[in-house]
């Protein structure tokens, strides 16, 4: 590989890319536009959940326990009902996502015989809201019983601590307080790196073809390895470039924390990068259109990147066939690694699985990429 | 010029699925020639030109170009020639400096002989002063020399030039003419395509093509005087068609066709058809304006080897 051809090579790609404007939309306001979007959009908390309660006794103690949703951050009480059909509709109509209904007789059976129901309604059409609401439902009912549990204790003489015999304690690492943002922003990295390169990448030979000035470039003594890191090079920069500014925006603006190593973030970015440049660049060199080829790219790298790599949908949760096939999502070692530097704090040592993944992915990619051009009209 | 031969094509056969595109082409070109190939668009030139420069694997028979062969040795063969494509080539996003320095990087041109040689293109492109230009805002003759200045910059020992002057104005075409015979003075071997008759006449040597086929070869003089089988005669006329075909009948008229608004005839030699034609002709009812000989033409020595129509009836690219 002649260094100077491939430096001629580089130098000119990246002022074609300085004076394309589409190209510079790209790589300037993708990465921002990406990073919000998914920053502010795919939260998967579930706050202030709108919550329609039918009182159906309206008594003090029914008043105790609407009063505690009340109180929790996650529930809204917006509206008190005094009909069943009134909280189907409100549930039909979306007004609410849950609804509460307390029995006539609540605070009568619950002196008597010690214990009754209140009933909950979910609208589960979002299932991970629903989950989330009934979860959260669970414990507000659950610390009203228990407070209840505690006064007939104490009226009745007993000791109040030996309610809770055995209690679990949970204290959750690296996302301290369960934001989903945290578990989302690092993986958006991935996902700004992989519509980023793909675009690019997928754009170099095709546009060459396009243009006609590709025949000129093969006459020439340029080789095609040079043609291909000569483009490519570039883009890598330019990669980690965009890699900062969207560890620095997850930092900066939603105090997503960073906890892990420089080296770590940038030398896994690189290997990332490798892969999507070299499949973009592959299907540049095959479909020979920069319209086919940026469509394709995006397909192959920024569906398995946001579906199958863990980045929003915790690959743990997946059906055991789909888990499988995680396992060749090249993202996924790359999501896995930017949540642990992010989040677990890891360096490069820490790495090593993801790393490994990496490489083998790198070295595959690149070494098909390098046959993939041959200089010929052919 | 030397008689050792630069180029050495023996055979040379390009097949694309059924459609032969070069049938059989053998020819040799000596160091510092202008050698030109001649024919209509779709004839085999461009074909020819790029299984020279190695972009196209002939389907059979050999090419060398400086002694490497074209198909085997094609990287060797890239560094010691300069391609001029038939469309536009450079990019239109660089100005045009950054164009010379891209395809300087690409020769590896270095050091001092790199400014050398970019100052010189500017100079000789006419390009002094709008070097910062985006090349896409220049106009025809201002491009098609500054990719003449790109594909010498390494000064290549061979030049292909695949229809340089399609799209450019006369005084550019002429320009451009006076650079190439200043490059083969310096010894500079130059293989161009053309359809354009003019352009032809200023080759040292030519290959009339026709259909993939090599149909005459020779300095533009030989190929007049051998392709036109006794004396040629410019018919004004009218009606042309009926004149057309009348005068194909006529005694001692070998070949006849359009050319313009009049008639080439060519008649076998010893008659005196200025006052014999213009009588046969009155008995058929056209009318004779002009009648005159007229020294051939290469369209005339194309139109007589091939039967086909003439060349300067297809509109320039």
């Amino acid at each position: 590989m002649n260094l100077r051809r491939t430096a001629a090579m580089s130098r000119k790609e990246f002022t074609q890319i300085r004076r394309d404007p589409h190209s510079l939309i790209i790589v300037l306001f993708l990465p921002l536009i990406q990073i919000l979007l998914l920053g502010y959009g795919a939260r998967l908390d579930a706050n202030h959940i709108p919550v329609y309660v039918l009182d159906q006794e309206g008594s003090q103690d029914s008043q105790a326990l609407l009063k505690a949703f009340q109180a929790s951050p996650y529930f809204d009480v917006i509206k008190a009902v005094n009909n069943y059909h009134a909280l189907v509709r409100a549930i039909d109509a979306d007004q609410c996502k849950l609804g509460i209904v307390i029995p006539w007789n609540f605070s009568e059976r619950l002196d008597d015989a010690g214990r009754t129901s209140v009933q909950a309604i979910v609208d589960g059409t979002d299932d991970n809201s629903a989950q989330l609401a009934e979860g959260y439902a669970q414990a507000v009912v659950a610390t009203y019983a228990s407070n209840v549990q505690l006064e007939w204790f104490g009226r009745h003489g007993l000791a109040q601590d030996a309610s809770n015999p055995l209690s679990v304690d949970y204290r959750t690492w690296f996302n301290e307080d369960l934001e989903s943002k945290n578990f989302i922003i690092p993986g958006t990295v991935a996902l700004v790196m992989a519509l980023m390169g793909a675009l690019l990448s997928s754009l170099t030979i095709a546009r060459e073809w396009e243009r006609g000035t590709m025949e000129q470039l093969i006459a020439s003594p340029v080789t095609a390895l040079e043609i291909m890191v000569g483009k490519l090079v570039p883009y890598v920069g330019i990669g980690l470039l965009d890699a900062a500014l969207c560890a620095v925006f997850a930092v900066g603006w939603f105090g997503v924390p960073f906890r892990g190593g420089l080296g770590a973030f940038f030398f896994t970015t690189i290997l990332f990068l490798i892969v999507i440049l070299g499949i973009g660049y592959m299907i540049s060199v095959a479909t020979k259109s920069q319209l086919g080829a940026s469509q394709y790219a995006v397909l192959v790298t920024l569906l398995p990147t946001s579906m199958l790599s863990g980045f929003a949908f915790p690959i743990d949760q997946m059906p055991a066939p789909i888990r499988a096939i995680t396992y060749l999502v090249y993202s996924r070692y790359y999501v896995s690694a930017l949540k642990r530097i992010f989040l677990g704090g890891a360096g490069i040592n820490d790495l090593v699985p993801e790393i490994v993944a990496m490489t083998i992915y790198a070295l595959v990619i690149g070494f098909f990429a390098t046959r993939a051009f041959h200089k010929s009209l052919q | 010029m030397n008689d050792v031969p630069s180029i050495v094509v023996d055979q040379l056969v390009k097949r694309f699925g059924a459609f032969t595109a070069v049938n059989q082409v053998s020819f040799e070109i000596r160091s510092g020639e202008i050698f030109g190939l001649l024919g209509p668009n779709g004839s085999g030139k461009s074909t020819i030109i790029r299984m020279l420069c190695g972009l196209l694997t002939p389907s059979s028979g050999s090419a060398t170009v400086v002694g490497f062969d074209v198909a085997r040795q094609a990287e060797d063969v890239r560094r010691h020639i300069g391609y001029m494509s038939q469309k536009f080539s450079l990019y239109n996003d660089l100005t045009a400096i950054e164009n010379l320095q891209f395809f300087a990087g690409l020769y590896g041109v270095k050091g001092r002989a790199l400014d050398e040689r970019i100052a010189w293109a500017i100079k000789m492109s006419g390009l002094a002063g709008s070097e910062q230009l985006l090349t896409g805002e220049l106009s025809g003759g201002w491009k098609q020399r500054l990719a003449l200045g790109c594909a010498v910059l390494h000064r290549p020992r061979v030049l292909f030039l695949d229809e340089p002057t399609a799209g450019v104005d006369p005084l550019s075409r002429r320009q451009f003419w006076e650079l190439i015979h200043q490059m083969s003075r310096e010894g500079v071997t130059i293989l161009v395509t053309t359809h354009y008759m003019d352009e032809a006449e200023y080759c040292n040597r030519l290959a009339l093509i026709d259909e993939g086929r090599i149909v005459e070869m020779g300095t533009p003089t030989e190929i007049k005087q051998t392709a036109v089988k006794g004396d040629l005669l410019l018919i004004e006329c009218s009606p042309l068609g009926g004149g057309l075909a009348a005068i194909k009948q006529a005694p001692g008229v070998i070949d006849a066709s359009v050319f313009g608004a009049a008639l080439h005839v060519v008649v076998s030699a010893g008659r005196d058809p200025v006052t014999e034609l213009p009588a046969f002709l009155a008995g058929h009812d056209v009318r004779v304006g002009r009648i005159e000989p007229i020294s051939p033409s290469l369209e005339d020595a194309f139109v007589s080897l091939t039967g086909s129509r003439a060349l300067s009836s297809e509109p320039p690219q």
